[in-house]
Protein backbone atom coordinates (compact mmCIF):
# COMPACT_ATOMS: atom_id res chain seq x y z
CA UNK A 1 0.00 0.00 0.00
CA UNK A 2 1.60 3.56 -1.37
CA UNK A 3 0.78 6.30 1.06
CA UNK A 4 1.80 9.60 -0.33
CA UNK A 5 1.68 12.80 1.83
CA UNK A 6 1.14 16.40 0.46
CA UNK A 7 4.09 18.25 1.62
CA UNK A 8 3.70 20.87 -0.73
CA UNK A 9 3.71 24.70 0.76
CA UNK A 10 -0.56 25.04 1.53
CA UNK A 11 -0.47 21.80 3.11
CA UNK A 12 2.60 22.25 4.81
CA UNK A 13 1.07 25.29 6.42
CA UNK A 14 -2.06 23.30 7.43
CA UNK A 15 0.03 20.74 9.30
CA UNK A 16 1.31 18.20 6.87
CA UNK A 17 4.33 17.56 8.86
CA UNK A 18 2.24 16.62 11.76
CA UNK A 19 0.17 14.36 10.14
CA UNK A 20 3.50 12.76 8.76
CA UNK A 21 4.98 12.12 11.92
CA UNK A 22 1.90 11.03 12.81
CA UNK A 23 1.75 8.91 10.25
CA UNK A 24 5.08 7.43 11.15
CA UNK A 25 4.32 6.70 14.53
CA UNK A 26 1.12 4.73 13.75
CA UNK A 27 2.56 2.88 11.32
CA UNK A 28 5.53 1.90 13.54
CA UNK A 29 3.43 1.10 16.23
CA UNK A 30 1.05 -1.33 14.22
CA UNK A 31 4.30 -2.94 12.68
CA UNK A 32 3.39 -2.15 9.25
CA UNK A 33 6.44 -1.14 8.08
CA UNK A 34 6.50 -3.57 4.96
CA UNK A 35 3.39 -2.96 4.22
CA UNK A 36 2.62 0.45 3.86
CA UNK A 37 5.42 2.73 2.07
CA UNK A 38 4.87 6.02 3.15
CA UNK A 39 6.28 8.48 1.27
CA UNK A 40 6.23 12.65 0.17
CA UNK A 41 5.67 14.86 -2.85
CA UNK A 42 4.95 18.72 -3.76
CA UNK A 43 1.19 19.50 -4.80
CA UNK A 44 -1.53 16.80 -5.40
CA UNK A 45 -3.31 19.85 -6.99
CA UNK A 46 -5.89 20.24 -4.50
CA UNK A 47 -4.27 22.27 -2.26
CA UNK A 48 -8.07 23.62 -1.30
CA UNK A 49 -8.46 20.73 0.26
CA UNK A 50 -5.26 19.91 2.18
CA UNK A 51 -3.98 17.90 4.07
CA UNK A 52 -4.02 16.31 0.65
CA UNK A 53 -3.18 12.01 1.70
CA UNK A 54 -3.68 9.36 -1.14
CA UNK A 55 -3.67 5.37 -0.15
CA UNK A 56 -2.87 4.00 -3.36
CA UNK A 57 -4.99 6.26 -6.45
CA UNK A 58 -7.32 7.24 -3.35
CA UNK A 59 -7.46 10.73 -2.24
CA UNK A 60 -8.46 11.79 1.42
CA UNK A 61 -8.15 15.21 2.88
CA UNK A 62 -6.65 14.95 6.43
CA UNK A 63 -5.86 17.24 9.51
CA UNK A 64 -3.14 16.98 11.82
CA UNK A 65 -6.62 16.10 14.49
CA UNK A 66 -8.59 13.47 12.11
CA UNK A 67 -4.94 11.44 10.91
CA UNK A 68 -5.55 8.76 13.79
CA UNK A 69 -9.24 7.99 12.36
CA UNK A 70 -7.94 7.91 8.94
CA UNK A 71 -5.39 5.89 9.65
CA UNK A 72 -7.53 3.12 11.28
CA UNK A 73 -10.21 3.66 9.06
CA UNK A 74 -8.71 3.52 5.29
CA UNK A 75 -4.88 2.06 6.30
CA UNK A 76 -5.29 0.36 9.04
CA UNK A 77 -8.96 -1.93 8.72
CA UNK A 78 -7.85 -2.96 5.12
CA UNK A 79 -4.21 -4.24 5.92
CA UNK A 80 -5.83 -6.33 8.80
CA UNK B 1 7.39 51.47 -7.72
CA UNK B 2 9.96 50.83 -10.14
CA UNK B 3 10.39 47.48 -11.74
CA UNK B 4 14.41 47.74 -12.38
CA UNK B 5 17.34 49.47 -10.92
CA UNK B 6 18.62 50.55 -14.93
CA UNK B 7 17.38 51.50 -18.26
CA UNK B 8 19.98 48.74 -19.42
CA UNK B 9 17.96 46.28 -17.59
CA UNK B 10 14.93 47.82 -18.79
CA UNK B 11 15.63 47.91 -22.37
CA UNK B 12 17.22 43.64 -22.29
CA UNK B 13 13.56 42.95 -20.55
CA UNK B 14 11.83 44.50 -23.56
CA UNK B 15 13.83 42.08 -25.50
CA UNK B 16 13.13 39.23 -23.41
CA UNK B 17 9.45 39.97 -23.02
CA UNK B 18 9.22 40.55 -27.03
CA UNK B 19 10.93 37.10 -27.93
CA UNK B 20 8.83 35.42 -25.31
CA UNK B 21 5.75 36.87 -26.66
CA UNK B 22 6.18 35.56 -30.12
CA UNK B 23 7.02 32.19 -28.57
CA UNK B 24 4.31 31.17 -26.82
CA UNK B 25 1.96 32.50 -30.24
CA UNK B 26 4.39 30.20 -32.00
CA UNK B 27 5.31 33.35 -34.60
CA UNK B 28 8.81 34.20 -33.36
CA UNK B 29 10.30 32.37 -36.55
CA UNK B 30 8.66 34.14 -38.64
CA UNK B 31 9.40 37.34 -36.61
CA UNK B 32 12.52 37.16 -35.65
CA UNK B 33 14.20 40.21 -37.59
CA UNK B 34 11.45 42.25 -37.47
CA UNK B 35 12.17 42.64 -33.27
CA UNK B 36 14.41 45.27 -33.07
CA UNK B 37 11.99 47.72 -35.44
CA UNK B 38 9.14 46.78 -32.58
CA UNK B 39 11.02 47.59 -29.94
CA UNK B 40 12.59 50.89 -31.76
CA UNK B 41 9.99 51.54 -34.23
CA UNK B 42 10.37 55.67 -35.40
CA UNK B 43 13.19 56.97 -37.21
CA UNK B 44 14.65 58.74 -34.22
CA UNK B 45 17.27 56.98 -32.01
CA UNK B 46 17.19 57.17 -28.36
CA UNK B 47 19.89 55.11 -27.39
CA UNK B 48 22.79 55.59 -29.91
CA UNK B 49 23.91 57.58 -33.02
CA UNK B 50 20.99 56.10 -35.57
CA UNK B 51 18.28 53.45 -35.31
CA UNK B 52 20.18 51.36 -37.56
CA UNK B 53 22.83 51.10 -34.96
CA UNK B 54 20.38 50.82 -32.43
CA UNK B 55 18.82 47.71 -34.51
CA UNK B 56 22.09 46.23 -35.11
CA UNK B 57 22.41 45.86 -31.39
CA UNK B 58 19.47 45.11 -30.66
CA UNK B 59 19.61 42.02 -33.66
CA UNK B 60 22.78 40.64 -31.28
CA UNK B 61 20.31 41.38 -28.00
CA UNK B 62 17.88 39.10 -29.56
CA UNK B 63 20.09 36.39 -30.36
CA UNK B 64 21.24 36.53 -26.62
CA UNK B 65 17.56 36.23 -25.36
CA UNK B 66 17.52 33.01 -27.72
CA UNK B 67 20.39 31.26 -25.70
CA UNK B 68 23.01 33.47 -27.86
CA UNK B 69 26.37 31.41 -29.39
CA UNK B 70 25.49 27.83 -29.54
CA UNK B 71 29.35 27.61 -29.68
CA UNK B 72 30.17 29.33 -26.99
CA UNK B 73 29.27 27.27 -23.37
CA UNK B 74 30.35 30.12 -21.39
CA UNK B 75 26.99 32.39 -20.18
CA UNK B 76 28.30 35.71 -20.25
CA UNK B 77 28.76 37.70 -23.69
CA UNK B 78 30.08 40.67 -25.19
CA UNK B 79 28.38 41.92 -27.24
CA UNK B 80 30.98 43.78 -29.58
CA UNK B 81 29.55 46.46 -31.19
CA UNK B 82 27.67 47.58 -28.45
CA UNK B 83 30.54 48.09 -26.16
CA UNK B 84 31.48 51.81 -26.19
CA UNK B 85 35.39 51.03 -25.86
CA UNK B 86 35.37 53.37 -23.16
CA UNK B 87 38.94 54.70 -22.13
CA UNK B 88 40.84 52.02 -19.58
CA UNK B 89 43.51 54.54 -18.87
CA UNK B 90 43.51 53.85 -14.93
CA UNK B 91 44.64 56.62 -12.50
CA UNK B 92 44.61 60.02 -14.33
CA UNK B 93 45.22 63.47 -12.54
CA UNK B 94 42.50 65.91 -13.41
CA UNK B 95 42.22 69.70 -14.12
CA UNK B 96 40.92 69.90 -10.71
CA UNK B 97 44.31 69.32 -9.45
CA UNK B 98 44.94 72.32 -7.74
CA UNK B 99 49.02 72.22 -7.07
CA UNK B 100 48.47 72.62 -3.52
CA UNK B 101 51.33 72.11 -1.00
CA UNK B 102 50.00 69.01 0.87
CA UNK B 103 51.17 66.60 -1.21
CA UNK B 104 48.93 63.98 0.18
CA UNK B 105 49.03 61.97 -3.05
CA UNK B 106 52.94 62.12 -3.01
CA UNK B 107 52.94 60.54 0.99
CA UNK B 108 51.02 58.09 0.02
CA UNK B 109 52.37 56.52 -2.84
CA UNK B 110 54.98 54.10 -1.98
CA UNK B 111 55.92 53.58 -5.57
CA UNK B 112 56.88 56.89 -5.97
CA UNK B 113 54.59 57.56 -8.96
CA UNK B 114 53.72 60.68 -8.18
CA UNK B 115 55.78 63.88 -9.40
CA UNK B 116 54.91 67.38 -9.94
CA UNK B 117 55.58 69.98 -12.90
CA UNK B 118 56.63 73.79 -12.67
CA UNK B 119 52.78 74.56 -11.55
CA UNK B 120 53.02 72.03 -8.53
CA UNK B 121 50.12 69.82 -10.78
CA UNK B 122 50.56 66.15 -10.26
CA UNK B 123 51.30 63.64 -12.65
CA UNK B 124 51.32 60.10 -12.35
CA UNK B 125 54.21 58.07 -13.82
CA UNK B 126 51.96 55.19 -15.39
CA UNK B 127 55.55 53.24 -15.35
CA UNK B 128 55.54 52.89 -11.56
CA UNK B 129 51.46 53.26 -10.67
CA UNK B 130 50.46 50.20 -9.77
CA UNK B 131 46.55 51.23 -9.60
CA UNK B 132 46.37 50.89 -6.02
CA UNK B 133 44.10 54.38 -5.59
CA UNK B 134 45.36 55.37 -2.61
CA UNK B 135 46.39 58.98 -4.03
CA UNK B 136 42.87 59.27 -5.50
CA UNK B 137 41.55 58.42 -2.03
CA UNK B 138 43.51 60.87 -0.27
CA UNK B 139 43.08 63.94 -2.99
CA UNK B 140 41.37 66.67 -0.29
CA UNK B 141 40.19 68.17 -4.13
CA UNK B 142 39.15 64.63 -5.11
CA UNK B 143 41.83 65.27 -8.68
CA UNK B 144 42.50 62.23 -9.37
CA UNK B 145 39.81 59.47 -10.84
CA UNK B 146 40.15 55.94 -11.95
CA UNK B 147 39.57 55.90 -15.62
CA UNK B 148 38.84 51.84 -15.50
CA UNK B 149 36.09 50.47 -17.56
CA UNK B 150 33.34 49.82 -15.48
CA UNK B 151 33.55 46.46 -16.60
CA UNK B 152 36.80 45.49 -16.03
CA UNK B 153 36.36 47.45 -12.25
CA UNK B 154 33.10 44.92 -11.91
CA UNK B 155 35.22 41.89 -12.63
CA UNK B 156 37.29 41.73 -9.47
CA UNK B 157 38.74 38.57 -10.72
CA UNK B 158 40.02 40.46 -13.77
CA UNK B 159 38.65 37.62 -16.15
CA UNK B 160 37.94 40.91 -18.93
CA UNK B 161 40.42 41.93 -20.95
CA UNK B 162 40.44 44.69 -23.76
CA UNK B 163 40.64 43.40 -27.07
CA UNK B 164 43.23 45.08 -30.11
CA UNK B 165 39.99 47.04 -31.78
CA UNK B 166 39.35 48.39 -28.39
CA UNK B 167 35.56 45.87 -27.40
CA UNK B 168 36.10 43.80 -23.76
CA UNK B 169 36.56 39.96 -23.99
CA UNK B 170 35.75 37.66 -21.51
CA UNK B 171 38.43 35.28 -20.59
CA UNK B 172 36.42 31.70 -20.39
CA UNK B 173 39.09 29.92 -18.28
CA UNK B 174 38.54 32.45 -15.29
CA UNK B 175 35.23 33.78 -15.69
CA UNK B 176 32.65 32.93 -13.19
CA UNK B 177 29.52 33.75 -14.88
CA UNK B 178 28.69 35.99 -11.70
CA UNK B 179 27.04 38.62 -14.11
CA UNK B 180 29.19 41.48 -12.48
CA UNK B 181 29.86 43.06 -15.54
CA UNK B 182 26.54 42.79 -16.98
CA UNK B 183 24.75 44.36 -14.23
CA UNK B 184 27.58 47.16 -14.19
CA UNK B 185 28.25 47.77 -17.95
CA UNK B 186 26.46 51.16 -18.62
CA UNK B 187 25.81 49.98 -22.75
CA UNK B 188 24.49 46.87 -21.48
CA UNK B 189 27.34 45.40 -24.19
CA UNK B 190 27.78 42.49 -21.53
CA UNK B 191 24.73 40.07 -21.22
CA UNK B 192 24.19 37.10 -19.88
CA UNK B 193 22.74 34.33 -22.24
CA UNK B 194 19.14 33.51 -21.74
CA UNK B 195 17.00 30.25 -21.78
CA UNK B 196 13.54 31.65 -21.52
CA UNK B 197 12.43 29.65 -24.72
CA UNK B 198 13.61 26.68 -23.50
CA UNK B 199 10.98 27.81 -20.61
CA UNK B 200 8.65 28.24 -22.48
CA UNK B 201 9.11 24.82 -24.32
CA UNK B 202 9.01 23.05 -21.38
CA UNK B 203 5.60 25.17 -20.45
CA UNK B 204 4.32 24.18 -23.46
CA UNK B 205 5.32 20.39 -23.91
CA UNK B 206 3.55 20.08 -20.23
CA UNK B 207 0.11 20.81 -21.75
CA UNK B 208 -1.09 22.31 -18.23
CA UNK B 209 0.10 19.71 -16.44
CA UNK B 210 -0.72 16.65 -17.87
CA UNK B 211 2.28 15.75 -20.04
CA UNK B 212 4.59 16.18 -17.34
CA UNK B 213 4.77 18.28 -14.20
CA UNK B 214 6.38 21.81 -14.48
CA UNK B 215 7.86 22.91 -11.08
CA UNK B 216 9.26 26.04 -10.07
CA UNK B 217 11.89 26.10 -7.61
CA UNK B 218 12.78 30.07 -6.08
CA UNK B 219 15.36 31.37 -4.41
CA UNK B 220 14.97 33.11 -1.08
CA UNK B 221 16.14 36.03 -2.52
CA UNK B 222 12.72 36.42 -4.03
CA UNK B 223 11.62 37.97 -1.03
CA UNK B 224 13.60 41.06 -1.99
CA UNK B 225 11.81 41.53 -5.31
CA UNK B 226 8.85 42.16 -7.11
CA UNK B 227 8.64 44.56 -4.30
CA UNK B 228 5.79 46.34 -5.73
CA UNK B 229 3.45 42.78 -5.42
CA UNK B 230 3.19 40.56 -2.66
CA UNK B 231 5.15 37.73 -2.70
CA UNK B 232 1.87 35.45 -2.94
CA UNK B 233 0.91 37.19 -5.72
CA UNK B 234 3.77 36.46 -7.58
CA UNK B 235 3.38 32.52 -6.85
CA UNK B 236 -0.17 33.56 -8.41
CA UNK B 237 1.39 34.27 -11.20
CA UNK B 238 3.37 31.79 -11.55
CA UNK B 239 0.83 29.37 -11.34
CA UNK B 240 -1.31 31.42 -14.16
CA UNK B 241 2.34 30.95 -16.24
CA UNK B 242 1.83 27.50 -16.07
CA UNK B 243 3.80 26.25 -13.79
CA UNK B 244 2.54 23.02 -11.70
CA UNK B 245 3.82 24.73 -8.19
CA UNK B 246 6.44 26.13 -6.87
CA UNK B 247 9.29 25.08 -4.12
CA UNK B 248 11.46 26.94 -2.01
CA UNK B 249 15.32 26.69 -2.97
CA UNK B 250 15.43 27.54 0.91
CA UNK B 251 14.41 24.00 1.53
CA UNK B 252 17.16 22.74 -0.28
CA UNK B 253 19.20 25.18 1.32
CA UNK B 254 17.74 23.41 5.10
CA UNK B 255 19.08 20.08 3.44
CA UNK B 256 22.95 21.56 2.61
CA UNK B 257 22.58 23.17 6.31
CA UNK B 258 21.82 19.68 7.89
CA UNK B 259 24.17 17.52 5.82
CA UNK B 260 27.29 20.42 5.20
CA UNK B 261 27.34 20.39 9.05
CA UNK B 262 28.19 16.72 9.52
CA UNK B 263 30.40 16.90 6.52
CA UNK B 264 32.45 19.90 8.52
CA UNK B 265 32.26 18.01 11.70
CA UNK B 266 34.22 14.66 9.61
CA UNK B 267 36.09 16.63 7.25
CA UNK B 268 37.56 19.31 10.09
CA UNK B 269 37.31 22.62 7.21
CA UNK B 270 34.96 22.88 4.56
CA UNK B 271 34.49 26.03 1.49
CA UNK B 272 30.95 26.13 1.11
CA UNK B 273 29.90 24.95 -2.08
CA UNK B 274 26.23 26.82 -2.49
CA UNK B 275 27.59 29.79 -4.73
CA UNK B 276 28.36 28.09 -7.72
CA UNK B 277 30.44 31.15 -8.99
CA UNK B 278 32.78 30.95 -5.69
CA UNK B 279 33.28 27.22 -6.33
CA UNK B 280 34.08 27.86 -10.13
CA UNK B 281 36.77 30.40 -8.70
CA UNK B 282 38.50 27.96 -6.14
CA UNK B 283 38.14 25.61 -9.44
CA UNK B 284 40.31 28.24 -11.63
CA UNK B 285 42.69 29.73 -8.91
CA UNK B 286 42.44 28.29 -6.01
CA UNK B 287 43.24 24.32 -7.68
CA UNK B 288 45.01 23.43 -4.33
CA UNK B 289 42.07 24.13 -2.23
CA UNK B 290 39.46 21.90 -4.17
CA UNK B 291 39.64 19.17 -1.81
CA UNK B 292 37.98 21.17 0.48
CA UNK B 293 34.91 22.30 -1.53
CA UNK B 294 31.54 20.48 0.16
CA UNK B 295 30.81 17.79 -1.67
CA UNK B 296 26.97 18.72 -1.18
CA UNK B 297 25.00 19.78 -3.84
CA UNK B 298 23.99 23.77 -3.86
CA UNK B 299 20.48 24.39 -2.50
CA UNK B 300 18.73 24.27 -6.06
CA UNK B 301 20.62 21.26 -7.01
CA UNK B 302 19.33 19.32 -3.54
CA UNK B 303 15.88 20.27 -3.95
CA UNK B 304 15.15 19.81 -7.36
CA UNK B 305 16.66 16.22 -6.71
CA UNK B 306 14.14 15.58 -4.31
CA UNK B 307 11.33 16.86 -6.91
CA UNK B 308 12.92 14.63 -9.48
CA UNK B 309 13.68 11.75 -7.19
CA UNK B 310 10.03 11.04 -5.75
CA UNK B 311 8.19 12.27 -9.30
CA UNK B 312 9.02 10.44 -12.04
CA UNK B 313 7.35 13.23 -14.95
CA UNK B 314 8.84 16.20 -12.96
CA UNK B 315 11.00 18.98 -15.23
CA UNK B 316 12.04 21.63 -12.73
CA UNK B 317 12.71 25.13 -13.71
CA UNK B 318 15.02 27.05 -10.88
CA UNK B 319 14.20 31.34 -10.71
CA UNK B 320 17.00 33.21 -9.13
CA UNK B 321 18.84 35.87 -8.70
CA UNK B 322 22.19 34.42 -10.36
CA UNK B 323 23.73 33.92 -14.15
CA UNK B 324 26.08 31.43 -12.37
CA UNK B 325 23.16 28.89 -11.73
CA UNK B 326 22.98 28.96 -15.77
CA UNK B 327 26.59 27.78 -15.78
CA UNK B 328 25.87 25.29 -12.95
CA UNK B 329 23.23 23.06 -14.60
CA UNK B 330 25.65 22.90 -17.56
CA UNK B 331 27.67 20.19 -14.97
CA UNK B 332 27.56 16.87 -15.01
CA UNK B 333 26.56 16.69 -11.38
CA UNK B 334 23.22 18.92 -11.58
CA UNK B 335 21.78 18.75 -15.46
CA UNK B 336 19.68 15.41 -14.52
CA UNK B 337 17.92 17.29 -11.53
CA UNK B 338 17.10 21.08 -13.31
CA UNK B 339 15.72 21.48 -16.81
CA UNK B 340 16.09 25.13 -17.15
CA UNK B 341 17.28 28.38 -15.21
CA UNK B 342 16.07 32.00 -15.12
CA UNK B 343 16.49 34.84 -13.45
CA UNK B 344 14.30 37.00 -11.27
CA UNK B 345 14.46 39.40 -14.74
CA UNK B 346 13.61 36.99 -17.05
CA UNK B 347 10.60 35.89 -14.67
CA UNK B 348 9.43 39.75 -15.13
CA UNK B 349 9.42 39.50 -18.85
CA UNK B 350 7.54 36.31 -18.79
CA UNK B 351 4.92 37.59 -16.70
CA UNK B 352 4.88 40.33 -18.71
CA UNK B 353 4.96 38.19 -22.37
CA UNK B 354 1.28 36.58 -21.14
CA UNK B 355 -0.09 40.22 -20.06
CA UNK B 356 -0.41 38.93 -16.20
CA UNK B 357 -0.22 41.90 -14.15
CA UNK B 358 0.55 40.11 -10.55
CA UNK B 359 -0.64 42.97 -9.03
CA UNK B 360 -4.29 42.06 -9.46
CA UNK B 361 -3.61 38.01 -8.57
CA UNK B 362 -4.64 36.93 -5.43
CA UNK B 363 -2.14 35.36 -2.70
CA UNK B 364 -1.01 32.40 -3.09
CA UNK B 365 1.25 30.51 -0.28
CA UNK B 366 5.25 29.65 -0.43
CA UNK B 367 6.14 27.94 2.60
CA UNK B 368 8.66 24.92 2.89
CA UNK B 369 11.84 25.99 4.47
CA UNK B 370 12.66 27.31 8.15
CA UNK B 371 14.13 30.48 8.79
CA UNK B 372 17.80 29.11 8.05
CA UNK B 373 17.50 28.19 4.78
CA UNK B 374 15.42 31.16 4.08
CA UNK B 375 18.47 33.63 5.34
CA UNK B 376 20.73 31.46 2.78
CA UNK B 377 19.94 34.42 0.16
CA UNK B 378 21.93 37.04 2.10
CA UNK B 379 25.97 36.48 2.89
CA UNK B 380 26.37 35.51 7.11
CA UNK B 381 23.13 33.25 6.49
CA UNK B 382 24.88 29.80 5.27
CA UNK B 383 27.36 30.03 8.50
CA UNK B 384 24.38 30.70 10.74
CA UNK B 385 22.86 27.96 9.50
CA UNK B 386 25.34 25.34 9.71
CA UNK B 387 25.82 26.69 13.56
CA UNK B 388 22.26 26.10 13.93
CA UNK B 389 22.37 22.30 12.71
CA UNK B 390 25.34 21.77 14.61
CA UNK B 391 23.35 22.53 17.84
CA UNK B 392 20.64 20.78 16.86
CA UNK B 393 21.78 18.13 16.14
CA UNK B 394 23.63 18.37 19.61
CA UNK B 395 27.17 17.86 18.11
CA UNK B 396 28.79 19.97 21.26
CA UNK B 397 32.77 18.60 20.87
CA UNK B 398 33.04 20.88 17.56
CA UNK B 399 33.15 24.26 17.32
CA UNK B 400 32.47 26.22 14.37
CA UNK B 401 34.91 28.97 13.22
CA UNK B 402 33.59 30.37 10.48
CA UNK B 403 34.36 33.55 7.75
CA UNK B 404 31.52 34.69 6.00
CA UNK B 405 33.05 36.35 2.79
CA UNK B 406 31.06 39.19 1.06
CA UNK B 407 31.57 39.13 -2.07
CA UNK B 408 34.74 37.47 -4.27
CA UNK B 409 36.99 40.20 -2.98
CA UNK B 410 36.48 38.57 0.44
CA UNK B 411 36.61 35.77 -1.02
CA UNK B 412 39.81 35.37 -2.78
CA UNK B 413 41.42 37.30 0.28
CA UNK B 414 40.20 34.68 2.55
CA UNK B 415 41.76 31.90 0.13
CA UNK B 416 44.71 33.23 -0.43
CA UNK B 417 45.49 32.61 3.25
CA UNK B 418 43.96 29.55 3.41
CA UNK B 419 46.34 28.25 0.64
CA UNK B 420 49.30 29.89 2.81
CA UNK B 421 48.01 28.48 5.51
CA UNK B 422 47.62 31.32 7.31
CA UNK B 423 44.04 31.52 7.98
CA UNK B 424 42.50 30.27 11.54
CA UNK B 425 39.09 29.22 10.53
CA UNK B 426 37.39 25.89 9.81
CA UNK B 427 34.54 27.40 7.12
CA UNK B 428 34.53 29.42 4.44
CA UNK B 429 31.47 30.70 3.42
CA UNK B 430 32.44 32.18 -0.14
CA UNK B 431 29.42 34.52 -1.74
CA UNK B 432 30.75 36.00 -5.08
CA UNK B 433 28.36 38.65 -5.03
CA UNK B 434 28.09 41.58 -2.48
CA UNK B 435 25.76 41.17 0.18
CA UNK B 436 24.96 37.71 -1.08
CA UNK B 437 22.83 36.08 -3.48
CA UNK B 438 20.31 39.53 -3.29
CA UNK B 439 23.29 41.38 -4.96
CA UNK B 440 23.30 38.92 -8.07
CA UNK B 441 23.14 40.21 -11.49
CA UNK B 442 19.42 38.30 -12.29
CA UNK B 443 18.08 40.63 -9.59
CA UNK B 444 15.78 43.31 -10.75
CA UNK B 445 16.78 45.89 -8.16
CA UNK B 446 19.64 46.19 -5.74
CA UNK B 447 19.53 47.95 -2.93
CA UNK B 448 20.16 48.57 0.84
CA UNK B 449 16.55 47.55 2.10
CA UNK B 450 16.81 43.65 0.72
CA UNK B 451 18.52 41.88 3.49
CA UNK B 452 16.04 43.17 5.58
CA UNK B 453 13.52 42.00 3.71
CA UNK B 454 15.14 38.41 3.62
CA UNK B 455 15.80 38.38 6.94
CA UNK B 456 11.56 39.33 7.47
CA UNK B 457 10.53 36.65 5.09
CA UNK B 458 12.38 34.36 7.06
CA UNK B 459 10.93 35.15 10.53
CA UNK B 460 7.78 34.29 8.72
CA UNK B 461 8.76 30.48 7.98
CA UNK B 462 6.22 28.23 9.68
CA UNK B 463 9.16 25.92 10.37
CA UNK B 464 11.23 27.69 13.04
CA UNK B 465 14.23 25.09 13.30
CA UNK B 466 15.95 23.17 10.39
CA UNK B 467 15.19 19.91 11.60
CA UNK B 468 11.47 20.22 11.48
CA UNK B 469 11.94 21.93 8.15
CA UNK B 470 13.70 19.04 6.77
CA UNK B 471 11.55 16.17 8.52
CA UNK B 472 9.04 15.87 5.90
CA UNK B 473 11.57 15.03 3.74
CA UNK B 474 12.67 12.26 5.75
CA UNK B 475 9.54 9.52 4.08
CA UNK B 476 11.35 9.29 1.18
CA UNK B 477 15.10 8.56 2.82
CA UNK B 478 13.27 5.62 4.43
CA UNK B 479 12.44 4.82 1.27
CA UNK B 480 15.93 4.42 -0.23
CA UNK B 481 17.38 2.78 2.90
Amino acid sequence: MKVTVCIGSSCHIKGSRQVVEQLQDLVRENNLGEKVELSGTFCMGKCQQGVCVSVDEEFYSVTPDSVKNFFEENILSVLK
Amino acid sequence: MRKFDTKVQHLKYKVLREVARQAWNDTLLENVLDIPQIIVPGKTPTMRCCVYKERAILTERVKIAMGGNQEDDNIIEVIDIACDECPAAGYEVTDSCRGCLAHRCEDVCKRGAITFDANHVAHIDKEKCVECGQCAKVCPYTAIVNRKRPCQNACKIKAIEIKENGAAKIDKEKCTSCGACVYQCPFGAISDKSYILNAIDILKKSEHNKKSKVYAVVAPSISSQFRYAKLGQVISGLKALGFYTVVEAALGADMVAMEESKELVEKGFLTSSCCPAFVSYIKSSFPELIPYISHNLSPMAAISKYIKDTTPDAKVIFIGPCTAKKKEVQLESVRPYVDTVLTFEELQALFDSRDIDITTLGEDVLDNASYYGRIFARCGGLSDAVAEALKEQNIDDFTLKGISCDGIEACRSALMKKSKNLLDVNFIEGMACTGGCIGGAGCLTHGEKNKLEVDKYGMQAYEKTIEDAVSVLSLNKQKEE
